[in-house]
C-alpha cells in the first residue's frame, strides 16, 4: 500500500507585522509545516508503523526553503518526498485551488498511491479545498474534515468519522482509493525524535518542475488574481484596562462584580 | 472524468444567473442557507441574473416551502437521496448547471460545502473561491471576493478573471432572509450514476454529550493556546472557581486532549450565550467566535492587542494571563493552584 501525503509550508505573521505591496513583509514571517498537514502525517506514520508494506510519501508544491519543513515530515517518519517547483509558479500572485489540482494530480498520476492524506485546510490563505478538488480530477473517492479513520481489513474502504458543525459527526464509508482531508485532533502528532531528524538527513527530496510533470506554464496560469492584502480596521469598542497587573485586574473583577460574578 | 459527464467548458459567457445551493442536515434547513439567499440576491441584482436556489436530498417538498423566501425566483427540489452524500450533491449540482448554465454557483462555507463544492469546481473547469466574507461585481471586472488569510490578521481581494465561478460563503457574514414570498418551485429528477457514489453514510455521533452543559452556564471561564501546557491548567480552573463559573476552552485544547469535547465553544463544539464569557488566552479564530459571540459581556486577556477576539469583546486586558489571572483569583478570593 501506499500513501500519499501533501504538506504546505506556512507563513505565520508575528504579532504586529507591516504589509508590503501583496503580502506580510518577510521580516514579519515564521514558517513551519501547516498544523492540519502535520495531523495528516501521523496519520500516515501511523499506517506505515501498523501495516507491513506501507510506503508513505510527502508532497509539497514549493521553492527551495520549503524542503527544511518537508524534512520535517521526513523525520517524523515518511519515507521520501517530492518538492514541485518552477519559476513559472514564482510568478503568480496567488496558486489557486485549480493550479494546485494539476500539479498534485500529475504527482498523484506517477506516485499511483492506494490513500491521499492532505490537510483540511492551511492556515495561511485557508481555501480548504485542495484535498476534494483534485480527489475529483484523479477520479478517486474522498471524504473531507475527517477525525477519525479507520481501513477495513482487506485494505478497500476507510470508515471515517467527518466532524460536522455543532458537536456531530457523520459516519461514513468510502471506497479506496480516496483522498481523505484530515481535521486537527484526530491524533497526537509527535515530535521528531534525534534519531528520526538524523535519518532525514539521507532520505530523498526529489525536486520535480512542470517539465518533469508532463505540464506546460499554460497549466499553472491561475483564474484568481490576488488584487490587495491590508490590514483588516480594528471593529474593537472594548473598554481596556491599562496598568500593571494587579491594577488591570482590580478593575475587570469590579466590572465582574458590577455583572453579578461570583455574588453566591 | 467519464465522457457522458459535463465537459469542462472553462467558462463561456452566461447570462448572470446565480444558482445557490442550500445545506439541511437530519430534516432541518440551516441558517447559512437564509444568508446564501441574500449573498446570491445581492449578486443576481449586480449581474441582472435570476437566482436559483437548489435544494437536494431529503424531504424536499417541505424543504423548499422553507426556502420559499424573498429574493428567490425559482427553488429546484432534487429528492435523490435521505441525507447529504457528496456523490449525489456533485452530480445533481452538475445536471442543474447543464440545465440552466449559471454565471457563479454559491454554496456554503459549510462542512458539507467543504465536501462538494470543490468537487464541482473541477467538474466544470471553473475557478474556486472559498469562505467569502464580500463580494463585489461590476461588468468590466467581474466578480471580486474579499477573503481572509493568516486567521483573521489580514484580509485580501481576489478577482476572478474568468466568466463563472464556484463560491463558497462564510456564515454568519449576510444577514439572512426571513420573509416568505411564493418563488416557482420545480421537483427536478435526476439519474444518479450509482457507479460513481463511492462513499455511504452509514449514521451520525453525539461528540459533546457528557456530565457538563456548558451552554446551560450563566458564567463561563474559557481558555485557549495562550495557556501554553497542560500543567498549567489548573490555574484557569481556579479562576472558574473564584468565580463560581464554568470552565470551557477553544478548540486547541480538547484537540490537545486536555479537556473533553464537551468544553469546546465554537463551530464544531458548542454555541453558548452567557450572561458572561471571560476568554483566557484565546486569539478568536472565526470558529471560535461563532460559538460564543452571543454571549451578554465578552472579557478578553490576551497578549497580542491585535487578536480578534478584542473585536468583539467588551471589556479588555492586552497583558500576560500568567500575570492578570493570578491577581483575578486573589481579587474574588480565591486561592491559586
Amino acid at each position: 500500500m501506499k500513501v500519499l501525503v501533501t504538506v504546505k509550508e506556512v507563513a505565520e505573521p508575528s504579532d504586529d507585522f507591516e504589509i508590503e505591496g501583496l503580502g506580510v513583509a518577510e521580516a514579519y514571517l515564521d514558517y513551519d509545516l501547516n498544523e492540519w498537514d502535520d495531523y495528516a502525517v501521523e496519520t500516515a506514520v501511523q499506517l506505515a508503523e501498523a501495516g507491513d508494506d506501507v510506503e508513505t510519501v510527502a508532497v509539497t508544491v514549493g521553492p527551495e526553503r520549503s524542503e527544511e519543513t518537508i524534512r520535517m515530515a521526513l523525520a517524523k517518519g515518511v519515507d521520501r518526498a517530492v518538492r514541485v517547483w518552477d519559476d513559472a509558479l514564482a510568478e503568480s500572485t496567488m496558486l489557486d485551488v485549480a493550479t494546485k489540482t494539476r500539479l498534485l494530480a500529475a504527482v498523484v498520476d506517477r506516485e499511483e498511491p492506494d490513500l491521499v492524506l492532505t490537510g483540511v485546510q492551511a492556515s495561511d490563505d485557508g481555501f480548504g479545498a485542495t484535498g476534494v478538488s483534485l480527489a475529483d480530477a484523479i477520479d478517486y473517492g474522498w471524504a473531507a474534515v475527517v477525525n477519525d479513520m479507520e481501513l477495513t481489513d482487506d485494505g478497500r474502504v476507510a470508515s471515517v468519522h467527518r466532524e460536522l458543525e455543532g458537536g456531530v459527526e457523520e459516519l461514513t464509508e468510502v471506497d479506496l482509493p480516496a483522498v481523505l482531508t484530515i481535521q486537527t485532533g484526530i491524533n497526537e502528532p509527535r515530535y521528531a525524535s534525534l534519531r528520526g531528524i538524523r535519518q532525514a538527513q539521507s532520505k530523498e527530496i526529489a525536486p520535480m518542475d512542470l517539465a518533469d510533470l508532463g505540464l506546460s506554464a499554460a497549466d499553472v496560469e491561475s483564474d484568481l488574481v490576488l488584487t490587495d492584502v491590508y490590514e483588516p480596521e480594528t471593529e474593537s469598542e472594548a473598554t481596556f484596562f491599562e496598568g500593571s497587573a494587579d491594577e488591570t485586574a482590580a478593575e475587570l473583577a469590579t466590572v465582574l462584580r458590577e455583572k453579578g460574578v461570583g455574588a453566591e | 472524468m467519464s465522457d457522458d459527464e459535463p465537459t469542462a467548458d472553462g467558462g463561456e459567457a452566461t447570462d448572470g444567473d446565480v444558482l445557490a445551493v442550500a445545506d439541511h442536515r437530519r430534516g432541518t434547513v440551516r441558517d447559512v442557507s437564509f444568508e446564501l439567499v441574500t449573498a446570491g440576491r445581492e449578486l443576481a441584482d449586480a449581474t441582472g441574473g435570476e437566482l436559483h436556489v437548489a435544494v437536494i436530498a431529503g424531504d424536499t417538498e417541505r424543504f423548499a416551502e422553507v426556502l420559499s423566501v424573498e429574493g428567490v425566483d425559482v427553488v429546484h427540489a432534487v429528492p435523490n437521496g435521505e441525507e447529504f452524500n457528496h456523490d449525489v450533491y456533485r452530480q445533481a449540482i452538475l445536471a442543474l448547471d447543464d440545465r440552466l448554465a449559471p454565471s457563479y454557483v454559491l454554496c456554503p462555507n459549510s462542512v458539507n460545502g467543504l465536501d462538494y463544492a470543490p468537487a464541482v469546481a473541477n467538474a466544470l473547469g471553473v475557478p474556486y473561491v472559498s469562505d467569502a466574507v464580500e463580494l463585489a461585481y461590476d461588468e468590466d471586472d467581474g466578480l471580486t471576493a474579499t477573503r481572509e488569510m493568516y486567521g483573521s490578521k489580514v484580509e485580501t481581494t481576489v478577482a476572478v478573471d474568468a466568466p463563472r465561478a464556484v463560491v463558497t460563503i462564510r456564515g454568519g457574514e449576510w444577514s439572512p432572509v426571513e420573509e416568505a414570498a411564493e418563488p416557482v418551485v420545480e421537483t427536478v429528477e435526476i439519474e444518479i450514476d450509482e457507479s460513481r457514489i463511492r462513499s455511504r453514510v452509514t449514521g451520525f455521533a453525539e461528540t459533546a454529550g457528557g456530565d457538563v452543559d456548558i451552554s446551560d452556564a450563566d458564567v463561563l471561564v474559557s481558555v485557549g493556546r495562550g495557556i501554553e501546557e497542560e500543567e498549567n491548567l489548573p490555574l484557569v480552573e481556579a479562576l472558574a472557581d473564584a468565580l463560581g463559573a464554568t470552565l470551557s476552552s477553544s478548540r486547541p485544547i480538547v484537540d490537545n486532549g486536555w479537556l473533553p469535547k464537551n468544553r469546546q465553544v465554537g463551530q464544531s463544539g458548542k454555541v453558548v450565550t452567557p450572561d458572561v464569557y471571560v476568554a483566557i488566552g484565546i486569539s478568536g479564530a472565526v470558529q471560535h467566535v461563532a460559538g460564543m459571540k452571543g454571549s451578554d459581556t465578552i472579557v478578553a486577556i490576551n497578549t497580542d492587542p491585535n487578536a480578534p477576539i478584542f473585536d468583539i469583546a467588551d471589556y479588555g486586558i492586552v497583558g500576560d494571563l500568567f500575570e492578570v489571572v493570578p491577581e483575578l483569583i486573589e481579587a474574588f478570593g480565591g486561592e491559586g493552584p
